[in-house]
């Protein structure tokens, strides 16, 4: 499998702790999910809502002129686990190539192991946003 | 030693004010010996992200549910669970979490399958105390570890099966879904994943009575006079029916159980928790679409 290097390195690191510890893991990257710009914070209607989040996540991804690729994530402070769904994604793949995001394995989320510690269940938003995000892309890039 | 009734006025009118206490009970109880404040989220993280002090936390998902059958955890594992948060067979358990409450009445059932006799929930939940500026922690409480005795789960009196609701159509249902999913338009709740139904609808003959109806703005249950213009006015339930309640998988339909058990005072409520994710998915069970109710 390969991974952008900032995605494989959040896989080591997630692999590298227990169960607990990837709960706090995940509350930090929660924390760092950045706020969005000032074009977006108004125009939440011009995002893409992932519906299959627990909470209200929304979603928009950008490809500049050398094909990489920027997101954008808004998610309510009272949702910290879609939160850090979003902050994974942001720091695996923000400013990526384009060609590296979609080839980033649609099932890479369960070498973060969380399985046990979130539950299968809430995980399937995070395969949701990454299917959203390679639309996006492709759309883009078409 | 269970702690005091709260004698709030609004709690004083349901048929059960001891199943409930009010922001500024806890607020005074807080460090009571014989009391422990139990946070239950939809969110597994929300908790660390700041809670009630010395609230313990317990995770629906990973904790009440059995890893590998579907079912609850067995007598031995609550026993643990229990007894790591300090909570003792007599304890006073006040249960709160986000969305209305919607995870802290699934704890409360799952509590009362076990018989556990003194739990509440905090009328507003979470939302409730941190809209009031209450004070919230993320330390983490260390209790000190009780005993607490293996007792059996008792999945007659509050819980249905498959099998009980076969033999129950006919008598009164009380599907707490969104309108879509009862009329079977949407294999899901509005906005969340898709958990596998092959077929849309509703059991025959279930009402339609969404579980945040319930809820007032503010997070906290209606009213007694209000819940009762709902459940026995409008859909012309009683006291003394026997009532089955489900939703997907089990947890909005116990917020209905608590309302129409503790709050109204209903003697026979029953939570179907296979739910839709299993009705919807059995072979050759009735199955009902659109708006109508439909005979059993």
């Amino acid at each position: 499998m390969s991974l952008p290097p900032q995605l494989e390195e959040l896989v080591e690191d997630f692999a590298a702790v227990g169960p607990k510890d990837r709960l706090q893991l995940l509350l930090e990257l929660s924390r760092e999910l950045p706020e969005l710009p000032e074009r977006y914070a108004d125009a939440a209607d011009t995002m893409e809502q992932v519906h299959e989040c627990q909470s209200p996540l929304f979603l928009a991804v950008e490809v500049d002129d050398d094909k990489h690729v920027h997101l954008f994530f808004s998610a309510p402070p009272e949702a910290p686990t879609t939160r850090g769904f979003a902050s994974i994604m942001h720091t695996g793949l923000d400013g990526e190539p384009a060609a590296e995001v979609l080839a980033v394995p649609d099932d890479f989320y369960v070498a973060l192991g969380l399985a046990q510690a979130v539950s299968p269940l809430r995980l399937r938003g995070m395969s949701a946003m990454l299917s959203r995000i390679k639309k996006q892309v492709r759309a883009a890039t078409g | 030693m269970a702690l005091q009734n709260d004698t709030d006025p609004k709690l004083a009118a349901y048929a059960h004010p001891e199943r409930l206490v009010t922001t500024p009970w806890l607020a005074d109880n807080l460090g009571t010996p014989g009391l422990v404040v139990v946070e239950s989220d939809e969110d597994v993280l929300l908790y660390d992200t700041g809670h009630i002090p010395g609230a313990v936390k317990v995770d629906w998902h990973t904790e009440l549910n059995d890893p590998v059958t579907r079912d609850y955890v067995d007598g031995a594992r609550f026993a643990e669970i229990c007894g790591e948060r300090g909570i003792g067979r007599d304890t006073t358990v006040v249960i709160y979490g986000d969305r209305n409450n919607w995870w802290a009445t699934y704890a409360l059932w799952v509590f009362s399958l076990f018989g556990h006799a003194d739990v509440r929930i905090l009328d507003g939940g979470r939302a409730k105390w941190v809209a009031e500026g209450r004070e919230m922690t993320t330390e983490q409480p260390k209790p000190e570890v009780v005993e607490y005795p293996v007792v059996e789960r008792d999945d007659t009196a509050i819980r249905a099966f498959k099998d009980d609701v076969l033999a129950h159509l006919g008598k009164p249902l009380v599907d707490v879904r969104s309108p879509g999913e009862y009329s079977g338009e949407l294999l899901h709740m509005p906005d969340y994943p898709q958990e596998g139904a092959v077929r849309g609808g509703h059991i025959p003959g279930a009402a339609s009575v969404p579980w945040a109806r319930a809820a007032a703005e503010d997070a906290t249950f209606k009213s007694r006079e209000d819940l009762s213009a709902i459940y026995e006015q409008e859909q012309g339930l009683s006291p003394s029916d026997d009532v089955v309640a489900y939703c997907r998988i089990g947890e909005r339909s116990s917020h209905t159980w608590f309302v129409l058990t503790h709050l109204l005072g209903f003697e026979h409520v029953r939570n179907y928790d296979g739910s839709w994710t299993e009705w919807g998915n059995a072979v050759r069970v009735p199955i009902v679409q659109g708006a109508e109710r439909g005979q059993a």
